[in-house]
């Protein structure tokens, strides 16, 4: 039979990762394989083609389209600048002359007989690639782009907002079920990661912005905070382009769970280390999860540390409880029955027997957990 | 591939962007049954990106439960031997990927644009914007979308033959200057079909010949009053196979398997609507709620119509129903209180992990609270995207003259509707059939006496690819084995006070008992009388009540059942749920009560 788990968020230790950076069009690599380079060492830049203006000189002078050619005085190729004539009418004896100023910079782009109309390309825009973790550049792609292996622990979470950002982890509470207030933070943590426990609120997270805090990682947050924080409901799932000073990301989801133990103390044995972590999320065909990568170039890299574990779910497997009820339990898996199990809501579901952390014993339907992956 | 007599055993699969779904159907005395249903995840993603994977799985789960022998490996064994072995037809659709993402150019918004929308949608297309000469938006404006949207196709209209070029032309230019780019791999160009003005297609292909896949074909408006969407529509499938799905990671090998081309899943959808409507000669209107998507399809007038709303959706885009409708309108169908805080955040928990099943009987109902809000707003859209021409002018009678109806009107008649067909996970799988109906009698308020149905497995996507092929075969299965008929329902049109004289029923069961109700405003009703069972019946609505024939006008019918029973729903039309809210909740634990629709 066809096995339907949901593969769990990835807690590793100690991993090698390799992350491509890559520009939306070709251009210029400016490292080299082999170079060592920090989350700011710029790799790639590219301009991106500028914007196209159209401008309709024929209807402008109320000529034919045809008769545009007369009255243009710069043609395709030529570089135009803001203000200045594209098009002139010859008038009558050198006076009444009409003119067209063009209304960009850039360069003048093709002339239409039959619509009448001037394209006009602005200058194009430059845009630059970072490294965004510190490691290794292990590949080149010739004008796109690089690879780059880096060595460390690396957690994902469940949902995030805000772009890549970098900064030293420091842990703000003293336990995974406390929760991140805004009287934990203070001025030394600008340009941080901070690590939280069950949750952090709206003045908490209006606090880390105000100071200036790189990026906040927390159990749950609520989703009217969420509202407030992007200025509107939350449709699609997919982020990371939110103009925030601070990063958020969420490890187990919506309102005040305890983050996952192993996930807590991960962040607390790396606290002082550098930290590269990425909110954008995209919950759509081709799932993309938020993450914190947590370079470690001088740790030894034992056997196994590699390798995700990709096995499916069996009996002693360690899982999360992802829905209601018994959300953000853990457990551990004691039977997986073949047949198809009523739950209390009357569906026939595939389910699975499992011992919660707190001894009880539970049937649930095998959609509704997560392998916790090492 | 074998001829029709010959096909005894059919295998058909639904590559949807989360589950492959795979049916067997064979030929059991002279009668194509279906025999089972597989499943198993898509794998157009990492780690296999191969969309085969998802497929294999899914038949082999098929060859497990039936016992039937499809694969040898991983090749299909071709031809059936008559007994337990083999398959004489494989089919495919696929909507996997995100299906198939276009943006459609027109001249003007309403005429051409909405023409060349109705063409897309028509084909099964998600239609990612509309681009005309008159949308407000400036032309770098224009340009700047196509480049971020990284359409599949673009579908070029705008003039009738004969008419001015210069628009089309324009409209070329922006496709030009945008230069863009396929969404799925580098090594093609994006195919762009031009079904605009015949005299304009010179100066199209200057344009767009060396920039773009361009194909032409005849123009979907010809002239003002009548659309040509055929030629366009199958252009659209053409290059779905030839560009786009064979970019899609497993596709080439998949088009290899199929013995006819593999078809996007709403397309498939679609045309099984569109063969129910012509064969039976009636109204339809049909739903499929996915997981990112609402699909419907309506046949009135003749006139087919599809939109997909591609943001309303149970799980994907189940936060996105939220934000469109509003917390208010999502609570009002809970029956139960509950702090906004719990649904929200409950809601944007299944958004993140949007493979989850409600194991509780509230998590259950407050998702099915939120698929009746998922089904209206789709619904909202699609009564106003199914309308007639716009732009035509028309012959008026002295009566239409004075009731003000123009083009453009919907063509969506609540009254005229005849059948109402369910389709998706939450109404297909729905622990209770008298679910499935509550919630499509909430969300689509039918108006007089309609047929509610709900396809049962979740299966038109593969008969819509075998009524290609094989009509027969799909016409019995979707008579026999597809469609559960829940009953029909009638409802009167009008308003009035809880307890007032609404509707008079007189029947006699088929077991006796006689019938002879009067059913005050307000209530919900359900009389036993089970699938292919019918009886004759006298409604009388009263003062101020329609059942079609005017206000107050008695109807002599015969009325069918189902399993769910003859419903009948005197709650008004306009219909409105009391604002108190303990008055709410009481009203709707009674409804549900009257359908038995929930455990106690």
């Amino acid at each position: 039979m066809a096995h339907a788990y949901t593969p769990g968020l990835r807690v590793a230790e100690m991993t090698v990762l390799r992350k491509e950076r890559r520009l939306p069009i070709k251009g210029e690599v400016i490292v080299s394989r082999g170079d060592h380079v920090s989350s700011d060492t710029i790799v790639a830049r590219t301009h991106l083609p500028g914007n196209v203006q159209l401008v309709n000189v024929a209807s402008k002078f109320g000529l034919p389209p045809e008769d545009l050619p007369s009255v243009m005085i710069k043609q395709a190729g030529d570089p135009i600048e803001k203000g200045k004539p594209i098009a002139v009418t010859k008038g009558f004896f050198g006076f009444f002359k009409g003119t067209v100023n063009s209304p960009c910079d850039g360069t003048l782009e093709s002339i239409s007989t039959i619509t009448g109309q001037v394209i006009l390309r602005e200058p194009p825009m430059p845009i630059e690639v970072n490294a965004y973790v510190d490691g290794e550049v292990v590949e080149v792609f010739e004008n796109e782009g690089v690879a780059i292996e880096v060595k460390g622990s690396f957690i994902q979470g469940i949902f995030g907002v805000g772009g890549e950002r970098a900064g030293e982890i420091q842990v703000a509470v003293d336990s995974p079920d406390q929760k991140l207030e805004a009287s934990l933070f203070d001025e030394s943590m600008e340009g941080k990661v901070v690590i939280g426990g069950s949750h952090v609120d709206w003045s908490g997270l209006q606090e880390a912005m105000k100071i200036g805090i790189s990026g906040i990682v927390v159990g749950g947050f609520d989703d009217p905070d969420l509202k407030k924080l992007l200025g509107k409901d939350l449709g699609v799932a997919i982020t990371g382009s939110e103009d925030i000073v601070t990063t958020l990301i969420l490890t187990e989801g919506f309102g005040a769970m305890a983050m996952a133990g192993g996930t807590f103390n991960l962040l607390k044995s790396r606290e002082g280390k550098k930290a590269s972590i990425n909110g954008a999320t995209q919950i759509r065909a081709g799932v993309m999860r938020p993450e914190i990568v947590i370079p470690m170039p001088d740790a030894e890299l034992s056997a196994g540390d590699a390798a995700s574990s990709s096995a499916g779910l069996d009996i002693g497997s360690s899982i999360r409880v992802i829905r209601e009820p018994h959300f953000g339990s853990l457990g551990i898996v004691t039977e997986l029955p073949n047949e198809l199990w009523k739950m209390e809501s009357e569906s026939m579901v595939r389910v699975l027997k499992v011992k919660l952390a707190d001894g009880s014993e539970t049937v649930l339907p095998r959609a509704n957990v997560e392998m916790i992956e090492g | 591939m074998s001829e029709n007599g010959k096909i005894r055993v059919i295998v058909a699969t639904d590559c949807g962007s989360t589950t492959t779904k795979a049916i067997l159907i064979k030929l059991v005395d002279g009668e194509y049954r279906l025999v089972v249903r597989g499943e198993a995840p898509t794998t157009v993603e990492a780690p296999f990106e191969d969309v085969t994977r998802g497929v294999l799985n899914a038949v082999r789960e098929v060859e497990e439960l039936s016992g039937h022998v499809i694969l040898d490996g991983e090749t299909f064994i071709h031809p059936s031997d008559g007994g337990d072995k083999g398959v004489d037809l494989y089919l495919s659709t696929s909507s996997a990927g995100g299906g198939l993402q276009m943006m459609v150019a027109g001249v003007v918004k309403s005429m051409t644009a909405e023409s060349a929308q109705r063409a897309a949608l028509g084909a099964g297309a998600i239609v990612m914007d509309v681009l005309a000469s008159n949308d407000g938006r400036l032309p770098h404006e224009q340009i700047e979308r196509i480049r971020h949207l990284r359409p599949d196709m673009i579908l070029l209209s705008g003039g009738i033959d004969g008419g001015t070029i210069t628009h089309v032309v324009e409209l070329g230019q922006v496709i030009s200057a945008a230069d863009p780019k396929p969404r799925l791999g580098t090594g093609y160009n994006l195919p762009v079909i031009f079904a605009g003005n015949v005299g304009a297609r010179g100066e199209v292909s200057d344009l767009l010949a060396d920039k773009t896949a361009l194909s032409m074909v005849d123009n979907l408006r010809p002239v003002l009053e009548r659309e040509n969407l055929g030629p366009a529509r199958e252009e659209i499938h053409e290059l779905f196979m030839e560009h786009v799905m064979a970019q899609a990671p497993g596709y080439n090998k998949l088009m290899g398997w199929t013995d006819a081309p593999i078809m996007p899943t709403p397309g498939a959808v679609g045309s099984i609507m569109e063969t129910i409507a012509e064969q039976r000669g009636i109204e339809v209107l049909g739903v499929d709620i996915g997981g990112a998507t609402t699909d419907i399809f309506s046949v009135f007038k003749h006139i087919f119509n599809r939109t997909v709303s591609a943001n309303l959706g149970m799980s994907y885009s189940v936060s996105n129903v939220l934000a469109e409708a509003g917390i208010d309108n999502v609570m009002r169908w809970v029956p139960f209180v509950l702090p906004e805080l719990s649904v929200r955040n409950r809601i944007k928990n299944k958004m993140i992990r949007p493979t989850t099943v409600p194991q509780s009987l509230e998590d259950l109902k407050i998702e099915q609270a939120i698929a009746r809000e998922a089904l209206r707003l789709a619904f909202v859209q699609h009564k106003s995207f199914a309308v007639g021409l716009k732009g035509v002018q028309q012959e008026r009678t002295i009566s239409e003259a004075f009731s003000q109806s123009a083009s453009g009107e919907t063509l969506v008649n609540m009254m005229d509707l005849d059948i109402l067909v369910g389709s998706g996970g939450v109404l297909s799988h729905a622990p209770r059939r008298q679910q499935a109906a509550l919630m499509m009698i909430d969300a689509f308020l039918p108006e007089g006496i309609t047929q509610l149905a709900v396809d049962s497995i979740f299966m038109m996507p593969q008969l819509g690819v075998l009524a290609a092929v094989h009509e027969k075969a799909a016409t019995e299965v979707f008579e026999k084995d597809c469609l559960i008929h829940l009953g029909m329902l009638v409802s009167p049109v009008g308003t009035s006070q809880e307890g007032k004289p609404c509707l008079k029923i007189e029947a006699t069961l088929p077991n006796g008992t006689v019938i002879n109700d009067d059913i005050p405003f307000g209530e919900l009703v359900v009389y036993p009388l089970g699938a292919d069972k019918s009886i004759k019946a006298k409604l009388t609505p009263a003062k101020g009540f329609n059942l079609g024939r005017g206000a107050g006008k008695p109807i002599e019918c015969t009325l069918t059942g189902g399993v769910v029973g003859l419903m009948v729903d005197t709650r008004g039309r306009p219909f409105e749920l009391p604002t108190d809210e303990h008055k709410r909740v009481e009203k709707l634990e009674k409804w549900a009560s009257a359908l038995d629709a929930y455990p106690a």
